[in-house]
């Protein structure tokens, strides 16, 4: 018997980051900026908000004050990955480098980054714990309302969620409708369509690209912060983030770069990430090649929209490239 | 605009030009391909600044920098490429870069537009997607786009180049609706009988410098026709009698459709002589092109025939192949296209590497035989004067003279039957032309048929034993190179047959 | 004029070409200056002295004969990757799938190893190991070929994903094979038997190893330089409309330096595999798949240029291990150093192409 209350919330927490991801590199593909550096931007968001509660943990001597517990880790998430989409846009949009380049180089980095702190932190800072443990603050990233418990299903598939969950749906929802629906978003959308329109029609091109990639990397980053806060319970262990970032990207072509559809692909990429702990098998291997799923349909919703052509399922045209006025 | 000067590195693109558009009048500004005319005009909607002269509009001196500007004194262009989004909607493209007050309202925009299109009777639907429109309702929407920021001044730039016959009477129809409404309307085009069926008056441009300007109603086509082509220049150019012409390719009822679907050419058929030049003429984007490539198997074609004859009289038809099997067929075939650097040659390889695009299949080895080409190179840079520092140059950092002599220097080397060029001396100074005009009757001498696809009736006139006239698509006309008029060509371009009722 | 000319202050142009002195000037200028913040970076986390910092460096990648050949074993796979996706990207083709296509290799290498580790005559095991790695390798790159030069669909991101359908393709195969059960690893194949092992020179394979890279880039330097097919290469990724002018046909062009460049991708993994580690993991590729597009890419193609900048990531990445080692960091340090000497390189080009003019008041445009 498939146990659909059971599933639907680990779904949801495995799709959480996913959804964070793929709306800020939507937005960051929308202006036209391909940014391969989302897996990293991910791990430097979650090592940075782990870094800022640690440090807090480590000097606030008796418990822990709620509104700053979670507004540090945030803070210097935010920070962090602030800091590195303005490195991509200072090399793609001012100085003009290649963007899959970048991406690559910055993920390299961004992993490396999360992975040396993660590792080193507690030897940099002299701390006498024996691992990087922060069930204090991840109490206060996963709570929920008290209410959901004495809901039954209803409360356990809807309200079972710590506020970054909400958060990242709010984002997901915001980003569709700015997109779609406001000045700003349809400016946002000529630059990554057709750069040179754009400046013709007055926009600021790069006043946009840039705006565009550091949102896209601080809503990203939030996904690492998710993960380690909420979904691991404050604890960072190298390399379990894995290749989510990569899912995140998958996610934004398998959504079709529209991030109201991306809250229930999130979903729906998590479950398959899951699905095997549900499935009846004797073959611990399986769930492996079910992990491969979400890969296997973004291929092939790759490849169908690219022979059906319909316009509106394209990347958006001017993807990956520069722009330079006077190449025009 | 007064003693407008444009200059672009030694060209005088506008030399102390004077022009006065008057409020409400359709204006027409009539001139051959690169006698000025959209330079001009992109000085007034803030593309380039003029390097000397002043403009004043409604009397105050003006300072127009950029196309933002130009709207801030009404004057908004329509160009020949358009500048739309092809995801959007036709409101969405037409509000984009609109700093409005209050939050996005596609609706209201869309009734504004409407508003705008009952107006002047335009026929678009402001929630249709661009890549779904035709060529014409995106010119409508660039049109619509123009008035919606309130534009006073309309200036476009050969509308009627894409257009169908149809198309381009409600397009008339419109722009008297528009000066109806007391807007002014500025129209550059080389076709006389639209200057007559739209304009009130009439200015013509030469060489970048003003002519004359008429009323419409008191002129008449040969007027115009003698002062947008000037008298006939005596330029020298040789031209040995034709050596022992024999049908070389011949061909009939050709059409071709571009990938959009328009139609490009339309039922052609014409005979390309060996040991002549056939010059084409017509008005640029009228399927000189189009009719390059397919003769050389790159361009897919709906229908008719192109056969070659070789010098036993047998015939092979070249449709449906592409280059490497035409070549395979023995059919000695060189191509000189018109984007040198996008398709002749590759800009980032050097001299060498460029001569062996032709020939780097020949022999069994796996590996290219650079010696010859490294070979043909040095004599092609010496008998040809090429001014470059060695032969591992990019060939695009060469001067546009010294790229096209690398060009069509490797295309002869091949010892071609059939030798197609387009626009082979655009851009290069007078010395360099000389030398390409001397290449060409060189390979007329050895029997090569030679399609030369030109823009300046005075070089074709003195160059060609025959000339083709193209007019939209289909044959105009072919006229004898020694005793063509120039009106008579000038006439041919612009209308069928060139006749008055011949339309 | 009635209006204020507001012209910005800076004013790119691109540039016509450097002389090569000065580009390379540029270059070195932009590694030092990495140098210098990676200098104080490590400064900072573990308070060694610039001196020292790059004293360990150099110690950790060159100390001893072993850590030598080490750094030239790492530098052979790296240049082994950044050669085998040279020539894709060469013709614009984005195979960010070096990384999957290795995989393949490596697990076409390992099955052969596994399942016919008793049967077959290990010469001939070899062989047949080294065979299948390659029609692994071409055939995982092959795809998204075949799917651009049909319907032009996107490679870079689908090179991307065909990367982690491999990882998983793979870790399926590892809890199969895993000895002993349940511990998630494959432990070292026909350990005993050492069939379809590379012969050692000396106490292991790495010899042999940097030997075949030699011959790949030898190889790779003749085939983009010297071939009829290299020389297609060039004139698509240059233009594909020159390319069909000149009657190249663009779709069997993309097609077959695929096939290439995945196959010396899976000759590769058969490397890694049956010469250095004899056991295959998921993260056996090691995020060279990505690296590797960096070397190419910093090295302009330029096959002789690409020793050099595998040789200073790799440098830099056993130098960054010997400080993390002796300080008790994390070995991800490497990546850190990797990551800024990278992001300086990548700026620089900037300024190799671009010029920046400041303009000053009077107007006048000053280089």
């Amino acid at each position: 018997m498939f146990d659909l209350v059971a599933f639907i919330p680990r779904a949801v927490m495995q799709g959480m980051p996913l959804l964070f991801g793929c709306t800020g590199e939507t937005i960051s593909e929308k202006a036209g900026s391909l940014n391969l550096g989302i897996p990293g931007v991910m791990y430097v968001g979650g090592i940075c908000g782990v870094i800022g509660s640690f440090l807090y943990e480590q000097a606030c001597e008796g418990p822990l004050n709620p509104f700053l517990a979670i507004f540090i880790p945030m803070a210097s998430c935010l920070m962090g990955s602030l800091l590195m989409g303005l490195l991509f846009s200072v090399l793609t949009v001012t100085l003009r480098a290649n963007q899959n380049v970048v991406g690559l180089a910055m993920t390299t980095f961004g992993v490396g980054f999360g992975n040396f702190f993660g590792g080193s932190l507690i030897k940099l800072t002299g701390g006498a714990v024996p691992s990087i443990a922060l069930s204090e603050t991840s109490r206060f990233f996963s709570k929920h309302l008290a209410i959901a418990d004495s809901l039954g299903w209803f409360g356990k598939i809807f309200l079972s969620y710590g506020f970054l969950t909400y958060l990242a749906i709010a984002i997901a929802i915001i980003t569709a409708y700015v997109l779609k629906k406001t000045r700003t978003g349809l400016q946002l959308r000529a630059v990554g369509e057709n750069p040179a329109t754009a400046d013709a029609a007055g926009i600021n091109v790069n006043k946009y690209k840039y705006c565009a990639i550091c949102i896209g990397c601080m809503i990203a980053g939030l996904g690492g912060l998710f993960y380690v806060m909420d979904y691991a319970s404050g604890v960072w262990s190298n390399d379990a983030f894995g290749d989510r970032g990569w899912l995140a990207i998958a996610l934004v072509i398998f959504t079709l770069w529209k991030p109201n559809f991306a809250i229930f692909g999130a979903i729906i990429f998590g479950g398959l990430y899951i699905l095997h702990l549900f499935l009846p098998s004797g073959n611990m291997a399986v769930k492996e090649l079910y992990k491969m799923l979400p890969y296997i349909v973004t291929i092939i919703v790759l490849i169908f929209t690219s022979v059906r052509k319909r316009r509106e399922d394209q990347p958006p045209e001017s993807l990956g490239l520069p722009y330079f006025r006077e190449d025009r | 605009m007064r003693d407008i000067t444009k200059v672009f590195g030694t060209v005088k693109a506008n030399n102390k030009v004077n022009l006065d558009i008057y409020r409400g009048e359709i204006l027409s500004l009539l001139g051959e391909n690169g006698s000025g005319k959209t330079t001009l005009m992109n000085m007034l909607s803030g593309i380039y600044y003029p390097d000397g002269g002043e403009v004043y509009i409604n009397g105050e001196l003006a300072a127009i920098h950029s196309p933002k500007e130009a709207f801030g004194y009404g004057i908004g262009m329509i160009h020949q490429h358009f500048k739309l989004v092809d995801v959007f909607t036709a409101t969405e493209n037409i509000i984009l870069g609109l700093k409005e007050e209050g939050k996005l309202d596609l609706k209201k925009a869309a009734e504004k537009i409407r508003q705008i299109c009952d107006t002047y009777g335009f026929d678009i639907d402001p929630d249709q997607k661009i890549y779904n429109m035709s060529v014409s309702q995106k010119q409508t929407v660039e049109i619509v786009k123009v008035l919606y920021r309130g534009a006073d001044i309309l200036i476009l730039d050969e509308p009627t180049a894409v257009l169908t016959p149809q198309e381009t009477e409600k397009l008339f129809a419109v722009l008297r609706n528009m000066k109806a409404a007391g807007k002014t309307v500025v129209i550059i085009t080389h076709k006389l009988h639209e200057v007559m069926a739209i304009s009130d008056r009439v200015a013509v441009l030469r060489k970048g410098e003003f002519v004359g300007e008429m009323i419409t109603a008191e002129t008449n086509e040969q007027e115009m026709t003698n002062m947008m082509v000037g008298r006939v220049v005596s330029l020298n150019i040789d031209r040995p009698e034709p050596v022992d012409p024999k049908p070389r390719i011949k061909i009939e009822n050709l059409t071709v459709k571009s990938q959009d679907g328009i139609l490009k050419l339309d039922d052609v058929s014409f005979t390309a002589n060996s040991g002549e030049i056939l010059g084409i003429a017509g008005i640029s984007g009228c399927g000189q092109k189009e009719l390059l490539e397919a003769i050389a198997g790159l361009q897919p074609v709906e229908n008719g025939t192109i056969k070659y004859i070789d010098n036993d009289g047998e015939a092979d038809e070249l449709i449906g192949k592409d280059p490497l099997q035409i070549a395979a067929m023995g059919v000695a075939l060189s191509f000189v296209p018109e984007d040198r650097l996008g398709m002749g040659l590759v800009g980032n390889m050097d001299l060498t590497d460029n001569m062996m695009l032709r020939s780097f299949r020949k022999g069994k080895s796996v590996f290219t035989d650079r010696k010859t080409p490294k070979a043909l190179a040095e004599r092609v840079v010496d008998e040809l004067e090429v001014s470059t520092s060695s032969l591992s140059t990019p060939v695009r950092k060469l001067s546009g003279g010294n790229v096209q002599k690398v060009l069509v220097g490797r295309e002869i080397a091949s010892a071609p039957t059939v030798l197609l060029s387009a626009y082979a001396v655009r851009g290069l100074d007078i010395n360099s032309s000389y030398t390409i005009y001397d290449l060409l009757n060189q390979q007329k001498k050895k029997g090569v048929a030679v399609v030369y696809v030109g823009e300046d009736l005075d070089v074709l006139m003195e160059l060609s034993d025959r000339i083709l006239v193209l007019c939209g698509g289909k044959v105009s006309g072919i006229v004898d190179g020694r005793t063509a008029d120039k009106n008579q060509i000038g006439l041919m371009m612009t209308k069928l047959g060139g006749g008055a009722d011949n339309e | 004029m009635s209006k204020v000319n507001k012209e910005p202050l800076l004013h790119i142009t691109k540039r016509k070409e450097l002389p090569m002195k000065q580009t390379w000037m540029i270059r070195i200028g932009a590694i030092i200056a990495a140098l210098i913040v990676c200098a104080i970076v490590t400064m900072l986390l573990t308070g060694l002295d610039p001196f020292s910092v790059f004293g360990t460096m150099i110690y950790g990648a060159l100390g001893t004969e072993r850590k030598a050949i080490i750094l030239f074993k790492e530098l052979a796979m790296l240049l082994s990757v950044a050669l085998a996706l040279t020539p894709a990207f060469k013709m614009k083709f984005w195979n960010l799938g070096g990384e999957g296509q290795i995989l393949m290799g490596a697990w076409a290498t390992a099955l052969c190893m596994i399942y016919m580790g008793d049967k077959i005559p290990g010469f001939l095991l070899i062989i047949i190991c080294l065979v299948a790695a390659i029609i692994c390798g071409a055939i995982w790159a092959m795809i998204p070929a075949f799917f651009k030069a049909k319907w032009n669909t996107n490679e870079t991101l689908f090179t991307l994903m065909m990367n982690y359908v491999a990882i998983q393709l793979v870790a399926y195969f590892i809890i199969l094979w895993e000895v002993p059960k349940g511990s998630g690893k494959v432990g070292i194949i026909n350990q005993t038997t050492q069939a379809g092992w590379l012969p050692y020179i000396g106490t292991n394979s790495y010899i042999l190893v940097i030997i075949f890279v030699a011959i790949i880039t030898a190889g790779m330097y003749i085939y983009l330089k010297y071939s009829k097919h290299g020389y297609e290469i060039s004139v698509v990724g240059e233009s594909q409309r020159t390319a069909s002018y000149v009657g190249i046909k663009v779709d069997k062009v993309i097609i077959r330096t695929l096939l290439l460049s995945g196959a010396i991708c899976g000759f590769t993994g058969w490397m890694m595999v049956s010469g250095v580690d004899h056991t295959i993991t998921t993260t056996l590729a090691g995020g060279r798949g990505f690296l590797g597009i960096m070397v190419s890419w910093l090295a302009q193609f330029n096959v002789i240029a690409m020793v050099f900048a595998s040789l200073l990531i790799v440098f830099l990445g056993q130098g960054a291990g010997e400080i993390s080692t002796n300080f008790g960091l994390n070995e991800s340090f490497a990546d850190i150093i990797t990551g800024i000497i990278l992001f300086f390189i990548i700026g620089c080009e900037f300024f190799i192409n671009y010029k920046v003019h400041v303009r000053k008041k009077s107007g006048k445009e000053e280089a």
